[in-house]
């Protein structure tokens, strides 16, 4: 038998489950376990509960509202590749899911699930990054809302409490026409990124970039808003040259290296990619006045 | 081989694989794999990695394909399972990808099999008239470890072939 031993319980609401997380000692949850259960295999993790968050059904719905869109934390990543509000309303989003592992890890794997797990590389919390999107949290003592920005603490590990559990996220979209690219370099197609970029650029009618965002993913602890590219580009023409100076200030990013890629070939991939994605985001916006 | 041990925490399940209803008692830390086959005896599912790299152990959870390595036993309660087991028709006929990966030379060690199999089934199932590089994209999650990719791809774009015309 390869997870260690431990007790599992599978709550049937949330409020069960916020209640047992408070009372358990060294529990887990469990959402897609696609990251988790791995661990577990390899007794990386060794928890004596497992609290299975897959029968609470109010945590699974992609919404619109509000000129908001809502997610709840335990969607399958192969509901949001699938669901047309997310392909029409976030491009940047479904074009980031196809490079999440694959078909069989997307049925499983959820997008809570990989904002907590919070892997570096992680496509979807550069996604969630871009798009600075609030990130529902509840405990026992009630629910709270943390911007995007402050979510990830350090090295694979979000800055919410052990008594946590993130329920969903929300945020605006960008408005028609904008044009988004997610764009990255990984070994095999499938794996975690080394590098990944998120670009979204909204046109005015004069070709002119009225909002652009950056994140850069596989490059620091977490998720990165590279805001000095941003201001390269703010307001300007949205022009090779002006899209290559905002690529080119990536390769300024604090990078750190591994055993699979050094600091110095991050923060060139961080530029390259970074062309790739602007160029990809412009050529795909409409220009709106 | 997978009665639970005096004390460990366990539970009764009830899995429907390949149309048939099996009741359990598993652990609850027991994979969906190993209960697949040491529990009910269904060895078709192979285990490589045992950490959801390689997808060999690929099954269908309610028509869905799902690294049964990375699933507890548990959490299928109730589900609908697939295996290769469950393939081919009840007087042995091989399915028309089963049928094309043997004209094909789609299988050299066999090892892979299974799952490729599961996956492509899935796939074929969406996209009834793949090109070849979309049939690479889905078996991106599949390791074949004699390399015997060509022969694969070959036989699913036939088997993609005699689907359409005897659907």
């Amino acid at each position: 038998m390869k997870p260690p031993p431990f007790r599992y319980h599978d709550p049937g609401s949330l409020d069960e489950a916020v209640a047992l997380l408070a009372t358990l000692e060294n529990a887990k949850l469990l959402a897609g376990g696609q990251s988790l259960m791995p661990m577990l295999n390899m007794r990386f993790v060794q928890p004596d509960h497992v609290i299975d968050l897959n029968r609470i059904t109010g945590l699974a719905h992609i919404r619109e509202s509000a000129a908001r869109i809502e997610i709840g934390a335990m969607t399958r990543q192969r509901d949001l590749e699938f669901s047309d509000l997310i392909r029409c309303r976030c491009p940047l989003m479904r074009e980031a899911l196809l490079q999440v592992g694959h078909r069989q890890t997307r049925n499983r794997g959820t997008i809570g699930g990989s904002l907590c797990h919070l892997d570096p590389a992680a496509e979807l919390p550069m996604v969630a990054a871009a798009l600075e999107a609030d990130i529902q949290v509840a405990s026992r003592r009630g629910t709270r809302t943390l911007p995007m920005a402050d979510f990830p603490a350090f090295y694979m590990t979000p800055a919410i409490e052990p008594d946590e559990i993130v329920t969903g996220l929300g945020f605006t979209p960008w408005p028609e026409g904008h044009g988004a690219a997610f764009v990255e370099f990984a070994r095999r197609p499938g794996d975690f990124a080394v590098v990944g970029v998120a670009a979204l650029l909204d046109l005015d009618g004069a070709g002119c970039i009225r909002r652009a965002a950056i994140a850069l993913g596989g490059v620091g602890q977490g998720p990165v808003r590279w805001s000095r590219g941003e201001d390269l580009l703010q307001g300007e023409a949205a022009t090779d040259d002006t899209l290559r100076a905002a690529a080119e200030s990536c390769r300024g990013v604090a990078a750190m290296g591994d055993a699979q890629a050094s600091a110095d070939y991050r923060r060139h991939l961080a530029g390259v990619l970074a062309g790739r994605a602007l160029r990809a985001a412009r050529d795909r916006a409409r220009r709106v006045p | 081989m997978t009665a639970p041990a005096p004390g460990a925490d366990a539970r009764r399940i009830t899995l429907t694989v390949n149309g048939r209803r099996h009741d359990v008692e598993v652990e609850t830390r027991l994979t969906l794999a190993d209960c697949l086959r040491h529990g009910l005896g269904l060895t078709g599912t192979h285990l490589g990695c045992e950490h959801g790299v390689c997808g060999a152990c690929t099954v269908l959870v309610d028509g869905r394909s799902a690294r049964s390595c990375l699933m507890l036993a548990v959490q299928a309660n109730g589900a609908a399972i697939t295996t290769v087991e469950g393939l081919a028709a009840s007087d042995g006929t091989l399915h028309p990808l089963q049928q094309a990966f043997q004209a094909h030379h789609g299988l050299q060690c066999g090892f892979c099999t299974p799952g490729m199999l599961i996956t492509l089934i899935e796939f074929l199932g969406d996209h009834p008239d793949p090109d070849a590089a979309a049939v690479r994209e889905a078996i991106g999650g599949n390791l074949c470890r004699c390399t015997g990719y060509q022969g694969i791809v070959a036989a699913t774009l036939d088997a993609a072939r005699r689907m359409r015309a005897a659907p």
